[in-house]
């Protein structure tokens, strides 16, 4: 008898090892990957770092246009010092600028009050204003303060608000509410459907006619007594919301429970003496999955535009948080003399729901079996 | 045929029973009611206006009521536009609704139609990705952005249309509006045809005309097409029943007197018979579209018969 060399049994790929191998080399769905990745540090980290705070409102810099250049322009700081001036109810006599310091002289028939300072401060424009020069009379004066120096990248909104900061708040709402709202109707969906169909029979025949009579209910409408039953609560609202999406994913793991339950293998399993929670964690689970993964991810972008969309009717995010979908509804109202307001926060929304849909596709084609 | 089309009339009674009775009393179990204003209504005219509209009766005595007024083709006044009842809304409404939605839907159905078919015959060449990308964005991109999009670019930048309103139906305002309808359907509509024509060009019956050495226009449009339709009509059943019936979204952005935008207002000014006629309306198109999408099954597909 010759010795049969044993070689080792090759590593064999598993179903996941295998989807990230065809996922990786899916393009589209990879850059899609990296740019939601992005998107969401981005939306996480960055208000942090923005110089303004979502709240905080400039009254000097209502609706002024992105720029990548310091506010104020040279013209705005002649404005603002006239501006200041004027609530002093004091006379200007000049101004210059020298190295990021403004110099103002004033004047007045009666001696000024020291205290005049603070008009300047209260402008947007200046801080740390003081008196460098006081004529002895005390009638006329020449206070000195900084230029601050302000970045709006993406302009600033109707109040003064800056944008940028304003769109990355905003898709952090989003996003959270597509995640959460998406991972409760997941929730809803794979119970119901996993009961359903695996119960069969009357149970699965009773279940089903409710969700169909759910499905005949005009969406919006269900939507709407929701908010109005939930308030504008955010968090409880986004449970409703997820709790109305459950449907199609209901409908998806019945049908694979069902046609799991025929399966030989499962089958082969049960003749096996397999126990029913064995069965249940070997087969049932990984084959759901693939379908659920997948409609998860397109069930989060259907979540977002669901939510924007009820923003965008005033039902959603309550000022002064804010969403995507608010901030294009505002947007949306200022067309014609504040173009940016409408731009960055629709750029920013399609191009997440551009990524999220492709990953979606690019999971379907790395998690399908049959396509092999 | 004809008995089965009175069968399935006869099948949506008990299914349009079933809506209106849950939406009615989903309705009225949220708070508030159509009187209820932030302001305070003086009790006894609310009192009074209660009792004319018989909202002080008890609710199934109200549900009873509203059967019996629906049965008899009466949807009753609107709460919040006093001087109109919900009949009257509907008639001034939805001939412009249903104007705006069925020529998006038919040009939807037309082009993408056409640009289904392309890029299945060009299948992985260019002509095909340029579908596909577009078929994608116009799915991708939701309609609350592409509406003002249009606005600003086509309206106020080229001024080539005017930025909303009806103009008593003059063409040029509903080119905006029909438009941004179209754009979704029309990339679902090109995604499924593409897919279903693809794998109709791959069948038996079209090689056997090939080999029998028909033209192309008449084994494309006329063995080809027959069969990759059916996914079409099963889409555009449903499609049809929501387009018809007004978008808020397009209607409230292009300032469109249609019937798309009573069902918000309604439902959050709790004016329970408006709401109550909006779901009926859309109901009864859902189940009439899904009837005709049955019908012509059994015309597109003589495999299907209805006896």
């Amino acid at each position: 008898m010759t010795d049969v060399s044993l070689t080792p049994a090759t590593q064999g790929r598993s179903l996941w090892a295998d989807a990230w191998n065809r996922l990786k080399a899916n393009k589209a769905a990879m850059v899609s990957l990296w740019y939601l990745l992005f998107m969401g540090v981005i939306c996480i980290v960055g208000p942090w770092f923005t110089p303004h705070d979502f709240t905080t409102i400039y009254q000097d810099y209502t609706r002024v246009p992105p720029s990548l250049e310091a506010y104020p322009k040279a013209n705005a700081i002649d404005l603002a010092v006239k501006d200041a001036v004027k609530r002093s109810r004091l006379d200007l006599v000049g101004w210059q600028e020298r190295d990021g310091k403004v110099f103002i002289t004033l004047t007045s028939a009666k001696p000024i009050d020291e205290r005049v300072t603070r008009y300047i401060d209260r402008s947007d424009v200046f801080e740390g204003a003081q008196i460098s020069e006081k004529s002895t009379d005390g009638m006329t004066m020449t206070i000195s303060a900084d230029v601050q120096k302000k970045y709006f990248f993406f302009g600033t909104d109707n109040n003064g608000r800056d944008l940028l900061t304003r769109t990355l708040i905003a898709g952090r709402v989003s996003l959270a509410i597509g995640l959460l709202a998406g991972l409760v109707a997941v929730f809803i969906g794979v119970l119901y459907g996993a009961i359903s169909g695996f119960a069969g029979g009357r149970t699965d025949e009773v279940m089903m006619r409710i969700v169909d009579v759910l499905y005949s209910l005009p969406f919006i409408f269900f939507v709407i007594m929701l908010v109005v039953f939930f308030g504008r609560n955010f968090v409880l609202m986004f449970l409703a919301v997820g709790a109305v999406l459950w449907l199609d994913m209901a409908r998806i793991v019945r049908g694979q429970a069902l046609s799991l339950k025929r399966q030989e293998y499962v089958q082969a399993a049960e003749a096996l003496g397999v126990s029913p929670g064995g069965i249940l964690l070997r087969h049932v689970v990984p084959n759901l999955l693939g379908p659920v993964v997948i409609y998860m991810t397109l069930l989060v972008p259907q979540v977002i535009i669901l939510e924007s969309f009820l923003s965008f009717l005033g039902l959603g995010v309550q000022e002064p948080m804010s969403s995507w979908g608010v901030l294009i509804s505002q947007g949306a109202k200022n067309i014609p003399s504040a173009t940016w307001l409408l731009i960055f926060p629709s750029f920013f929304l399609t191009t997440t729901l551009f990524a999220l849909n492709f990953i979606g596709d690019g999971l379907r084609d790395a998690l399908d079996p049959k396509d092999r | 045929m004809l008995r089965y089309v009175l069968r399935r009339f006869l099948t949506a009674i008990p299914t349009l029973f079933v809506i209106v009775t849950i939406s009615f009393f989903l309705m009225r179990v949220a708070p508030g009611g159509p009187f209820n204003q932030e302001k305070g209504l003086n009790p006894i005219i609310k009192a009074n206006l209660e009792r004319v509209f018989h909202l002080d009766q008890p609710l199934w005595k109200q549900y009873l009521l509203y059967l019996n007024n629906l049965i008899h083709g009466d949807f009753g006044p609107s709460y919040n536009l006093p001087d109109f009842t919900v009949a009257e809304l509907f008639a001034d409404g939805l001939p412009i609704s249903i104007e705006l939605g069925g020529s998006a839907l038919v040009l939807a159905l037309l082009f993408g139609g056409i640009l289904g078919i392309i890029a299945a015959l060009y299948q992985n060449r260019p002509a095909d990705y340029a579908v596909i990308a577009t078929a994608t964005a116009g799915s991708t991109i939701p309609t609350f952005v592409i509406a003002p999009l249009f606005q600003l670019f086509f309206a106020l930048t080229l001024k080539w249309f005017p930025v909303g309103g009806w103009g008593d139906g003059a063409f040029i305002n509903k080119v905006g509006p029909v438009l941004t309808l179209m754009l979704p359907q029309l990339a679902i509509v090109a995604r499924l045809m593409r897919g279903s024509m693809i794998e109709s060009l791959r069948s038996h019956h079209i090689r056997t005309a090939r080999a029998l050495g028909l033209s192309d226009y008449s084994v494309i449009i006329k063995h080809a097409l027959r069969g990759a339709l059916l996914p079409i009509i099963s889409y555009a059943g449903p499609a049809a029943a929501a387009l018809l019936t007004g978008s808020i979204i397009v209607e409230t952005i292009f300032s469109i007197p249609g019937v798309g935008r009573y069902f918000v207002e309604a439902a959050l000014n709790r004016d329970y018979t408006l709401v109550m006629g909006t779901v009926v309306v859309i109901a009864i198109f859902t189940i009439v579209f899904n009837l005709i999408v049955d019908i012509l099954y059994a015309v597109v597909d003589p495999r299907v018969r209805y006896d």
